[in-house]
């Protein structure tokens, strides 16, 4: 690891820039409050120790003192608040999820994930659909819209490097949605505890060009209908 | 007020005749104090237990396949040739979450010093319910027993986790385990009884049993954490057990509560589950809050800052505890709108657990502080606090929780709460109310050793999994290097393993320290700490009954360093001194 300090993983969807700078923000504020917190509470700990013939300040507080830090918290979290909600609708609320792009249904189960794409018609359901197990294949640029659903128990959809998670829940159909910035290989992980097989149910993300992609697909459907002629 | 307090005569009286058998004195006793203390031993226990089950994940997930050393002794079901299955770390995942929340952090804040504070802190003989005690302790004892036996039974222990998420827990051929998971299910559902048992006791206590003079604001922060906690265990409680009985059907007579067939919904069990997990959270960091209030205006020497607001942020914590359990659930596939309002709610706790952070702040500016055991550790408690409730914002903040939901960073998150706030609360606890409990005193020496030890390795231990989780790295893995993302950072899991264990080694220290003193302890005398509560104008230890007459109660509980003092501390029950009348203002000033 380059950066043992700060781990994150390379960062390839476009939501994922600005979930990371949200965090920094996060991180810049937390760190200051924590740095000015722990330097007060070292420095008083120093000044005022026990010493010979020195009594301690009888107070019992201070009204100003305490109106000031309850303001200033509330308006830290407030602007929190703020500035968090816009970045979680864009990639949570299906209403802004953006249109157009490639559909998928992955259904998740003990241990693994099965992947479907509506191969070149571009819809479900037809005989020119196929499956792929463990492996997500996707064109770079384009917004993938995924729909998730869970056959046995709950399994959470957790691609790192996209900065994506959702869990998958039986009896719902969750939609969830992405787009990478980068072609290359990426990991597909179990995030929720499944069962006894939960640490090896893993998958690649396969992110490639779209005129590759195309023709991926394309290949995928002639093998499925050569099987299907069969 | 108080008039439920008994005459002092009457109390003199049960002073004097303390000719109870050896079972009904230290078994099934009523006496608050001897329940507190039972109280202690069992959870003391537990919290080794929790230990070692987090030592021997911690073995597989530093050296993941690698034989445990004598792991022989597990049998093949659990660890063939000494390397873990899977399923057995599912089982230590669970249970060491169970046995730390349910059977250690939470009857030690609660159980042991609910039990053997309230009645001395306000001035009372013993609990309202003293029969009613007796039982709760005596239902917590077989609820512990059946979680460990669980261990015993073919398939092993739950494997579900500790917050047991359904259709995994519901159905054993999704989980592998059959009788486990439902044993877990029924010790839970008795451990409730035991704690709603105790939850009205000192509910009752403290609203009828308090002495003459001790009026809400004169309270001992520790009381007010304590009976605004027992308010929330009465209400959270009995959400649980309603979730663990319908999850026991699902479970055994073919119900479907939280199963998509037949119109269940598996979300339903994490509504409920969250629904008494957030106030379960505040259950478990509120009366430590409280003893750390106590013992840093002990140690410095002076009033805590801000009583009012003190107990205004308690009450506000415990309120905002009802409307954040959503915060469990962002990822969940619940309505992305009540996420948004979740968050809001959530980052909304930052406000009085600062309001907290900066008057303990303002309770040392100024002071003259001493660094007795309990100070240190209490001082631990504020600075670990301030980590683990920044680290929340993190994950309150909803699109950043996106990546680190179900890593190493809640983990992370969560034991800086637990272990560095609250069980840091408890050592303070501890070792300041010991010298009370035993009547001797702890070894200063061995106490600060354990605690500098304890401080180092909690921190190696516990932030580099904020790392982790940053990496990527989730929860309840058996094997991260599975994962290509997570083989770069292995060697730190490496690292968080070694510190792990010498944390756990550090706490023979502890364990060495309190079984010493419990027999060869300096003997303590009645106010050790120079501290101002009732329970030191007790005897330590306290007899039956506590008081030798009803204290009558003039001030508030932290008049440390008071101009009316001679010394530097002045007891809630010390008469006030007849003062010299003030000089006659008649005379011109200045002559």
């Amino acid at each position: 690891m380059e950066r043992w300090w700060m781990p994150l993983p390379e960062d390839v969807s476009t939501f994922g820039p600005r979930i990371d700078s949200l965090f920094f923000t996060i991180l810049w504020i937390t760190g200051i409050v924590f740095v000015l917190v722990e330097v007060l509470l070292v420095y008083y700990i120093v000044k005022y120790r026990a010493r010979e013939g020195r009594r301690a300040i009888f107070s019992h507080g201070n009204t100003r003192l305490e109106i000031i830090w309850t303001t200033a918290t509330f308006a830290i979290v407030f602007f929190l608040g703020l500035a968090s909600q816009p970045l979680w609708y864009a990639v949570k609320e299906p209403a802004r999820f953006p249109r157009g792009g490639l559909e998928l249904n992955v259904t998740a189960k003990q241990f693994e994930w099965h992947v479907t794409y509506p191969g070149l018609d571009g819809r479900f359901g037809t005989a020119d659909d196929f499956e792929k197990r463990n492996e997500l294949d996707i064109p770079v640029g384009v917004p993938v819209h995924i729909t998730l659903r869970a056959e046995d128990v709950i399994h959470s959809f957790f691609l790192p490097q996209f900065r994506l998670k959702q869990d998958a829940v039986p009896g719902m159909e969750i939609p969830a949605w992405f787009q990478a910035t980068k072609t290359g290989e990426f990991v597909l992980g179990c995030a929720e505890l499944c069962g006894l097989g939960h640490y090896r149910m893993r998958g690649r993300v396969i992110v490639q060009s779209q005129e590759d992609f195309q023709r991926w697909v394309q290949q995928q459907t002639q093998v499925r209908t050569a099987d299907a002629a069969r | 007020m108080s008039t439920i307090a008994l005459p002092h005569e009457a109390q003199a009286h049960a002073l004097h005749h303390d000719d109870r058998s050896f079972v009904r004195k230290y078994i099934f006793s009523t006496d608050h104090k001897i329940i507190g203390i039972q109280f202690l031993f069992m959870s003391l226990f537990f919290l080794l237990v929790g230990g070692l089950l987090a030592m021997t994940m911690r073995w597989q997930l530093g050296w993941p396949g690698r034989p445990i050393p004598g792991g022989a002794i597990l049998g093949d079901a659990k660890a063939p040739g000494g390397v873990m299955l899977p399923e057995f770390y599912n089982a230590l995942v669970t249970m060491h979450g169970t046995f730390m929340i349910f059977f250690a952090i939470m009857p030690l804040l609660v159980g042991v010093f609910a039990n053997y504070l309230i009645p001395l802190q306000i001035g009372a003989p013993d609990m309202a319910f003293p029969r009613l005690n007796m039982a709760s302790f005596w239902t917590a004892v077989p609820a512990g027993l059946m979680m460990l036996a669980s261990f015993l039974v073919a398939g092993g222990s739950a494997g579900a986790g500790w917050t047991s998420y359904a259709p995994l827990s519901a159905v054993p051929e999704y989980s592998g385990v059959h009788t486990g998971q439902q044993l877990w299910c029924l010790s839970l559902i008795i451990l409730g009884f035991s704690s709603l048992m105790g939850a009205v006791n000192y509910i009752t206590t403290v609203i009828n049993m308090r002495a003459p003079g001790m009026t809400w604001f004169r309270l001992p922060l520790p009381v007010w954490a304590l009976f605004i906690t027992a308010i929330l265990i009465l209400l959270a409680i009995p959400i649980l057990t309603g979730a663990l009985i319908l999850l026991y059907f699902d479970q055994t007579i073919g119900t479907t509560f939280f199963l998509p067939a037949n119109g269940g919904q598996p979300l339903l069990w994490q509504h409920m589950f969250w629904f008494f997990g957030h106030p379960e959270v505040y259950i478990l960091i509120l009366p430590a809050m409280g003893f750390v209030s106590e013992i840093l205006a002990n140690g410095a020497r002076k009033p805590i800052f801000g009583y009012p607001a003190m107990v205004g942020a308690m009450i506000a914590i415990a309120f905002l505890g009802w409307i954040v359990w959503g915060h469990h659930m962002f990822m969940s596939g619940m309505n992305p709108v009540l996420g948004g309002y979740f968050m809001v709610s959530t980052l909304v706790i930052a406000v009085p657990s600062a309001i907290k952070t900066f008057n303990w702040l303002g309770t040392l500016w100024g002071g003259s502080i001493r660094f007795h055991v309990p100070m240190l550790n209490a001082l631990a408690f504020v600075s670990m606090f301030v980590i683990g409730g920044l680290s929340g914002m993190f994950v309150a903040a909803t699109p950043v929780d996106i990546p680190l939901h179900d890593t190493y960073f809640v983990v992370a998150h969560i034991h800086y709460v637990l272990f560095g706030g609250s069980l840091f609360g408890i050592f303070a606890a501890i070792t300041y109310w010991f010298p009370k409990m035993f009547g001797r005193m702890m070894n200063e020496t061995l106490g600060k050793i354990h605690f500098f030890l304890t401080f180092i390795f909690f921190n190696l231990t516990f932030f580099p999994m904020h790392l982790l989780g940053i990496a990527g790295m989730m929860r309840r893995l058996y094997d991260p290097t599975q994962y290509p993302h997570l083989q770069p950072v292995q060697p730190m899991n490496e690292f968080v393993s070694v510190n792990a264990f010498l944390l756990g080694a550090t706490q023979l220290i502890f364990v060495f320290n309190f079984l010493w003193s419990l027999f060869k302890g300096r003997k303590a005398e009645t106010n050790p700490w120079h501290a101002n509560t009732l329970e030191w104008a007790a005897p330590s230890p306290p007899p039956h009954g506590n008081f030798e007459v009803t204290p009558i109660v003039y001030r508030g509980p932290y008049e440390y360093s008071s101009p009316d003092s001679p010394v530097d501390y002045l007891p809630q029950d010390r008469p006030p001194l007849e003062r010299p009348s003030p000089a006659p203002t008649l005379a011109p000033a200045g002559n």
